[in-house]
């Protein structure tokens, strides 16, 4: 079975390989320079006490995202 | 009306940017790089200027300027406020992209973070994307070293096709090297052969077409490919920047 879910399920220390990221040209092109591009692999770090925005590990960055902004951000969970 | 004097780079830096050169000689150098990656630091290192710098990114909203001297030259140096990118997602990254397309600076260092280099070069292709006359700073290279990463500068260099500088602005390190680099290519000493992304036939060719109606207007001032690129994009903010430019000079 492969668990593939939107970016902002992974829970907290879990992995996650990038399969697909948005469809409009706008918010897909700034996430792309934040370093997300298909195959990247992020790490949720911390969830904020109203579970929104939520740190991820980026490239070697920590990098907080609004829920709106990854909830169509489709991942792989690999660890 | 072609372009002017008034329309050439000293008053479009006023202008746009509030930018007043002493002199003419003076030659004037954008500071870009990534939020958090030590521009300010840098900035102050070379003006020795105060700057507020701080350990949070979007510290750095509009320009800061300042001015430094290095052996018979004077230098302006403008720290933009830190981006990711240059393709205008925010009101910060519209102010760098416009003063490194439209202010022409004469050299622009691109600061990046030795420990997360990969992340930072996303930008420094973009930046290479439009001028030829780029540095690359990679900062924090101490940080790195504590966290066991190791830079080969040599082979980055070599990839870039720009001159690649190691140093730890906090501590001063690499900034004479950085000085020496920037005067040697103010003096032409050195040729830089960026590095270019090709795009597909399709791209390319359409780039062919809008690139010429791009010169007829604008001239050859700006980089008429990148900003056929944008328009190529569907970028809404570069149609303003381009029609600030020609209102402001009625070409």
């Amino acid at each position: 079975m492969i668990h593939e879910i939107p970016l902002n399920k992974l829970p907290v220390g879990k992995k996650a390989r990038i399969k697909v990221l948005s469809k409009n040209v706008l918010p897909k092109r700034r996430l792309m320079d934040l370093g997300l591009i298909p195959n990247t692999i992020v790490k949720t770090e911390r969830i904020s006490p109203s579970g929104n925005p939520i740190a991820y590990n980026i490239r070697g960055a920590v990098i907080a995202l609004r829920k709106e902004e990854i909830e169509n951000v489709i991942v792989e969970i690999i660890d | 009306m072609g372009l002017t004097s008034k329309s050439t780079g000293l008053s479009l830096l006023k202008n746009k940017y509030d930018i007043v050169k002493e002199d003419r000689d003076m030659i004037v150098i954008a500071l870009a790089g990534n939020p958090n990656t030590g521009k300010s630091t840098l900035f102050n290192t070379l003006t020795g200027l105060n700057q507020h710098t701080g350990n949070w990114p979007g510290k750095t909203v509009s320009n800061a300027k300042g001015t430094f001297k290095y052996k018979d030259k004077k230098f302006l140096l403008v720290d933009l406020p830190g981006t990711y990118s240059l393709l205008a997602n925010s009101v910060e990254e519209e102010i760098a992209r416009d003063f490194i397309c439209f202010g022409n600076p004469d050299i622009t260092i691109v600061i990046t973070d030795a420990t997360c280099l990969e992340r930072n070069l996303n930008l420094v292709l973009q930046v290479m994307e439009i001028t030829d006359k780029v540095i690359v700073c990679v900062n924090l290279i101490d940080e790195a070293k504590r966290k066991g990463i190791s830079i080969d500068i040599e082979k980055l260099e070599n990839r870039l096709g720009v001159p690649v500088i190691p140093t730890v602005a906090r501590d001063n390190k690499g900034i004479d090297e950085l000085l020496e680099i920037i005067y040697q290519m103010i003096n032409g000493n050195i040729k830089t052969n960026p590095y270019r992304l090709k795009y597909s036939d399709e791209i390319e060719s359409i780039i062919k077409e809008i690139e010429p109606i791009l010169i007829e207007t604008l001239g050859t001032k700006y980089n008429t490919r990148w900003l056929a690129l944008r328009l190529i994009d569907g970028d809404k903010a570069i149609f303003n920047s381009i029609d600030n430019i020609l209102k402001k000079y009625s070409i």
